[in-house]
């Protein structure tokens, strides 16, 4: 939902960052307002999943120019666990396994980091077990997962739904969601995409990060970017995504061949 | 009524103590060892007096037995049916036949046992008997114990044992356990210090076709520790489970070396060594396994993971497995690395801190062991114990 005079909450400038002394973005632009949905596609190694790198906060990317506000806030002065309990969400391309910590005492512990921020009441073992159930729902999600450990033997798709289940419980302002349908197949695709159309609302805004136009069937972007070389080379609405579908991502080579880039 | 079988076993320990010297680092299973460490714990005076430590009461139906060295541990003890002493003659005959089945009589951390030994607790096994904690603590000096159990066809018994010591105190501990056939041990081996503590402990294991044994050992704090299971399976066809977790900091050392022979068709193990080494302390790791021609058909799989948490701390691991038999399945695997950039990435992005992060996955590295021990061991709250020991 495309409104101008709602609030501007990432605002990204100029933005260059490295990865072991590689440059990778190299001037990316873009500003997310409240109520929207943005997608950004791009064939791989366009520079995509680093964006969404670098706004969370991982410690091998290098911002070396330019600026991201969120909320009006230097984004690089906060520690990526700060980012977080603010309201910025990565949903992880490939979420990451740990043996041995229990996936439901990992989610009452992030909730609360969240919930203390925005100053509720943090819960305890047996009323964030209910809280939680409620919010299995939003992906249709087994119980049972919540006895395991974090991603643990988890399949594809089953990750993934942690991942919403994790946006679920923190309520993002900005939700990152980097390549959320690769390694779906149609149904578990449905229900993710089904679960991040219900978190979102007229106050925080998602990001999709995706390879693929199937996504946007399911969620429609107020806004689709196209990346490449580092950039985001051109921005257009929902039509931009069909207009990929068909034509595919050649012309990309032609524009930044007549840019002088490639 | 112990003495008269364990005089002669403790004149044979000194002699051949005498005999044997202290180990040298070119012996190879010596080779990493601190052996400034073992020479002072060798010279410590046996303990004359009890440990004065409470203990944390036990688990409900959970029968404590504490052997500190000196007094007859089943004074004062009802023994449930199914659980009863070995009277004086079949102890004679059964105390040292499986460390010789094993082949580990005649190692040095043995006969150092055998000759500081002055008690052994020696029990018999029949069908399901409830579970029994074994609280092996001593005072000031050395404390040497020793245990035999003999489990009877189709017995089953979840034992714990938990050793206590503190100071520069040490312990020496040996226990032999006979798993008849269709028999199941679950043997949980808790032993944590306050760091300047020393360690040695042998456990031999000799099991029938069709019996289980399941070892989990979660060992901290130590300066110098040495903990050697060592299972063999008589005719094969029996199942063995080894699960250890192995904590060290500041200069401590714990090396662990097991051993699993199988001397039949069929057996099968599945092993799991952790090691997680801070500051500048070292763990070292040794897991043999042997298939003979005999051991068609085994089913082994030893996996060694090691965490250093400090750019000091060193690990050394080494898996040593002897096949002749061709028909068999043998994996094994050793990773060293340290904590994961990528997982106290994935905690952070949840808004949880660095350093609750680390201590999370840290928590999780132990809890995927410790979780293993038998259930009784809550109640020495094994988790804290073990994360109080790296953070201090």
């Amino acid at each position: 939902m495309i409104r101008p005079d709602a609030e501007l909450l990432l605002d990204i400038t100029d933005l260059h960052a490295s990865v072991e002394d590689k440059p990778i973005l190299k001037g990316v632009n873009l500003q997310v307002r409240a109520g929207e949905i943005h997608a950004v596609m791009g064939r791989n190694g366009s520079g995509k999943s680093t964006l969404s790198k670098v706004l969370a906060g991982h410690p091998a990317y290098r911002v070396t120019a330019g600026s991201v506000r969120y909320r009006g806030q230097d984004l690089f002065d906060l520690e990526p666990e700060d980012r977080a309990r603010l309201g910025v969400f990565l949903g992880f391309q490939y979420p990451v396994e740990i043996p041995g910590v229990s996936n439901l005492e990992f989610l009452r512990v992030s909730t609360n980091a969240r919930r203390d921020k925005q100053g509720q009441e943090e819960l305890d073992t047996f009323d964030f077990e209910d809280h939680v159930r409620e919010k299995l729902k939003v992906v249709q999600m087994d119980p049972a997962f919540l006895e395991r450990s974090v991603n643990e033997g988890f399949s594809g798709g089953e990750k993934k739904r942690n991942e919403i289940l994790q946006m679920a419980l923190l309520e993002p302002v900005v939700a990152i969601l980097d390549e959320t349908d690769s390694g779906l197949d149609i149904d578990a695709l449905r229900i993710v995409a089904g679960g991040v159309n219900q978190l979102a609302t007229e106050d925080n805004a998602t990001l999709l990060i995706t390879h693929y136009q199937r996504l946007l069937d399911e969620i429609t972007p107020d806004y689709v970017h196209v990346m490449a070389a580092g950039r985001i080379l051109r921005t257009g609405g929902r039509e931009l995504a069909l207009e990929l579908e068909e034509t595919g991502y050649d012309w990309v080579d032609q524009e930044l061949a007549a840019q002088g880039v490639a | 009524m112990a003495n008269s079988v364990l005089a002669p076993v403790q004149e044979r320990g000194r002699a051949a103590l005498e005999r044997l010297g202290l180990p040298t680092r070119r012996q190879e299973p010596w080779r990493l060892t601190d052996l400034k460490r073992l020479e002072s714990m060798a010279a410590l005076p046996l303990s004359a007096d009890a440990s004065g430590g409470s203990l944390p009461s036990s688990a409900n139906g959970v029968l404590r037995v504490v052997l500190d060295g000196q007094a007859d541990p089943l004074e004062g003890v009802t023994l449930p049916a199914g659980i009863s002493a070995l009277s004086e003659a079949e102890l004679k005959q059964a105390l040292g036949h499986t460390l010789d089945r094993c082949g580990c009589a005649e190692s040095w951390p043995v006969e150092f046992n055998h000759a500081r030994s002055r008690q052994v607790l020696a029990l018999r096994i029949r069908g399901q008997v409830p579970p029994l904690e074994l609280v092996l603590s001593g005072g000031e000096g050395l404390t040497a114990t020793r245990v035999l159990l003999l489990l009877e066809e189709k017995a089953s018994l979840d034992l714990l044992e938990v050793v206590l010591a503190d100071g520069t105190n040490a312990h020496s501990h040996v226990i032999e356990a006979h798993l008849g056939q269709e028999s199941q041990l679950r043997h949980g081996f808790l032993a944590t210090s306050g760091g300047s503590a020393s360690l040695l402990t042998h456990c031999a294991v000799e099991q029938e076709p069709r019996s289980s044994y399941a070892f989990t050992s979660v060992v901290q704090g130590w300066s110098l520790g040495r903990l050697e299971p060592r299972v063999v399976q008589v005719d094969g066809q029996a199942s063995t489970t080894i699960k250890g977790l192995a904590v060290t900091s500041a200069e401590q050392q714990l090396a662990t070396h097991t051993s699993v022979r199988f001397n039949g068709p069929e057996g099968e193990l599945d092993q799991l060594q952790k090691c997680l080494a801070a500051d500048r302390s070292h763990t070292i790791f040794n897991g043999a396994i042997n298939v003979p021609r005999e051991a068609q058909r085994t089913n082994a799989a030893q996996l060694s993971r090691n965490l250093l948490l400090s750019d000091r701390a060193r690990v050394d691991t080494k898996p040593e497995l002897e096949i002749v038999a061709d028909d068999v399945r043998c994996a094994h695997g050793a990773t060293v690395s340290q904590l994961q950039e990528d997982e106290l990435f994935y905690l952070q992005s949840r808004g949880i801190g660095a350093a609750d992060a680390a201590a999370l996955l840290l928590r999780g590295a132990c809890q995927e062991i410790i979780g293993q021990l038998p259930e009784s061991a809550q109640v020495w709250s094994p988790l804290e114990r073990v994360m109080e020991g790296l953070s201090s």
